[in-house]
């Protein structure tokens, strides 16, 4: 009864998100040994091996693992599936590419971005935007979970003792290439894991506009992040979504501003402890999930806010 | 290149779900359906390719109750050529899903077959990738670009991070992003022309798939409400409640 959590990785450090999936995994009744797939990854089996309670760190290095394409991880995860009980992930877009392939080809159903650790086989997943909470019960050999990162408290990433072991990979499976990728860079903090958020609906009129946004952010060293409407719009690049369909967020502080708060954008934010609205609206949704409301125009209220924070 | 799309009929995205009374699943009666909004992104994406003169027929797939046949009209007014339902009342899990999807796409042997990237009932996000598992094939998961470069497929997909390229080998899997397209309003007379296209109906047990559920649902229940917040009156009063209430700042 053992559990194997792939990490996600970008062959240099261990990403945080995998320290939830890890705690979920530590939730079930055995050990859990973690898989690194990955090319030149040997600082982040290091890493890996020191995450708390882990036992084996299984490493595969090959060229072809080296950017997580589902269509060679899938068959390595498939491979040493036979010694485990679980297989986990985070729910991030890696995760969610990956895990689905391995579950089919494993003729298993997977749990997709549980947010609790009922047993063994017993898990409880938000469905339908969040608005229903589902308690599900696996009838299969292996269970194949991904795990929505703000249901659970990140382990320790220090005071384990993982015994690092390679194993083979798997040949290249030549149907998909790596051409590469547009990473937004950005000096603040990553949307997923930061303390606070500043976010951006429609009402910020443009993409010049968000600069209002951001300025509030680094006043407060938080991330930025913006609603579907902001994102369609073209204001803020793809990776800044908030909401269902996009990055789940649970920061201590959410402050949304000129977001009307539609199901689909609550979804993604309404677990964070405290949340902040700022809309000239007063009939909007959001405020039926804000702790404090501010009724008033933005382009007004959130320089004063600046003022008022940098005093 | 034909191309098979599949489309499912859920909940409307207007619609808040809500619980049974007696916790055994969500209340979907009288509660408006329609198209899974990413599925008419994938059902777009496809008659864009085709009117690129880029693929051939394009088949609209659906499974599901009876009224799963009014999605299928919907790709079809849209563009779809033509329709198959496979038709259960029964639940239909991710996984016997893709099933049932690759034995139609055995019977008729498209060159992609596009998905909405996850449905917005069950928020599951598995089955494009467990079709192209079950394939063997190739997958472009949530996908904001796609492009037919001769026996290949440049797919840009939205990632965490902002925004990854790859090329696949056709055949392959597209599952759909907000971002592919803004898919079309339907006209009144194609609307008229899709009660006219075929529509083809099977039962699981006839494509030779078991479909009974590997996960059984305990309960359903409403998550805990957030209890009521209050409104400021000023940017100095939310400053203070920051500060000195909520002690977040």
């Amino acid at each position: 009864m053992t559990a194997l959590v792939i990490a996600e990785h970008n062959n240099q450090s261990l990403n945080a998100a995998t320290l939830n999936a890890v705690a979920a995994a530590s939730q079930l009744s055995g050990g859990f040994d973690l898989l690194i797939a990955g090319h030149h990854c040997g600082a982040v089996a290091d890493a890996a091996a020191q995450v708390a309670g882990v036992g084996k760190v299984l490493v595969a290095d090959a060229p072809h693992y080296a950017h997580a394409l589902a269509e060679n991880l899938a068959p390595l995860v498939v491979s040493l599936a036979g010694n485990y009980t679980h297989l986990l992930t985070a729910s991030t877009t890696n995760g969610k590419n990956v895990m689905p392939r391995v579950a089919a080809m494993l003729d298993v159903a997977q749990l997709s971005d549980i947010i609790g650790v009922v047993s063994d086989d017993t898990f409880v997943r938000p469905i339908y935007a969040g608005n229903v909470l589902s308690t599900v019960q696996s009838t299969d050999g292996i269970k194949v979970i991904t795990v929505r990162t703000t249901g659970f408290d990140a382990v320790a990433a220090t005071g384990g003792a993982g015994t690092i072991e390679a194993v083979a990979a798997r040949a290249d499976a030549g149907l998909s290439t790596f051409v590469g990728e547009e990473l937004t860079k950005s000096s603040r903090p990553e949307l997923a894991a930061a303390d606070i958020i500043v976010s951006g609906g429609r009402g910020v009129g443009s993409a010049e506009n968000f600069a209002i946004i951001e300025k509030l952010a680094d006043l407060l060293g938080a991330a930025v992040g913006a609603s579907r409407a902001a994102v369609d719009a073209g204001y803020v690049p793809n990776d800044y979504q908030v909401g269902q369909t996009g990055k789940c967020v649970a920061p201590t502080l959410y402050i949304a501003v000129g977001i009307s708060g539609a199901i689909q954008h609550l979804a993604g934010m309404k677990d964070s402890k405290v949340i902040v609205a700022i809309n000239k609206d007063e009939e909007a949704p959001i405020f039926q999930v804000a702790d404090y409301g501010l009724v008033g125009d933005l382009f007004k209220e959130v320089p004063a806010l600046c003022e008022a924070l940098a005093k | 290149m034909k191309i098979l799309v599949a489309v499912k009929r859920a909940i409307d995205y207007n619609v808040k779900a809500r619980p049974k009374a007696d916790g055994s699943g969500v209340e979907l009666a009288n509660v408006k359906m329609s198209m899974n909004p990413f599925d008419e992104i994938a059902v777009e994406e496809a008659i864009r390719l085709q009117e690129a003169g880029k693929a051939g027929e394009i088949v609209a797939v659906s499974i599901g109750p009876a009224a799963c046949q009014e999605t299928l009209r919907t790709a079809m007014a849209m563009g779809a050529d033509r329709g198959v339902l496979v038709q259960t009342d029964d639940e239909v899990q991710p996984l016997a899903v893709a099933k049932l999807l690759k034995a139609i796409v055995d019977r008729e042997q498209p060159g992609l077959v596009i998905c909405g990237k996850q449905a917005i009932d069950d928020d599951s996000n598995q089955t494009g990738q467990m079709l192209a598992g079950l394939l063997g094939w190739a997958q472009g998961t949530f996908a904001c670009n796609v492009t037919p470069e001769g026996d290949t497929l440049a797919v840009k997909r939205e990632v965490d991070g902002g925004l990854q390229s790859i090329t696949l080998k056709l055949p392959a899997v597209v599952t759909a992003d907000l971002r592919l397209n803004e898919p079309r309003y339907v006209k009144l007379p194609n609307i008229m022309k899709a009660k006219k296209k075929p529509l083809d109906t099977f039962a699981p047990a006839d494509l030779g798939v078991d479909i009974t559920p590997r996960l059984k649902t305990v309960k359903v229940a409403e998550p805990a409400a957030r209890a009521g917040g209050v409104k400021v009156a000023d940017v100095q009063e939310l400053v203070a409640k920051l500060r000195n209430e909520a002690k977040v700042i």
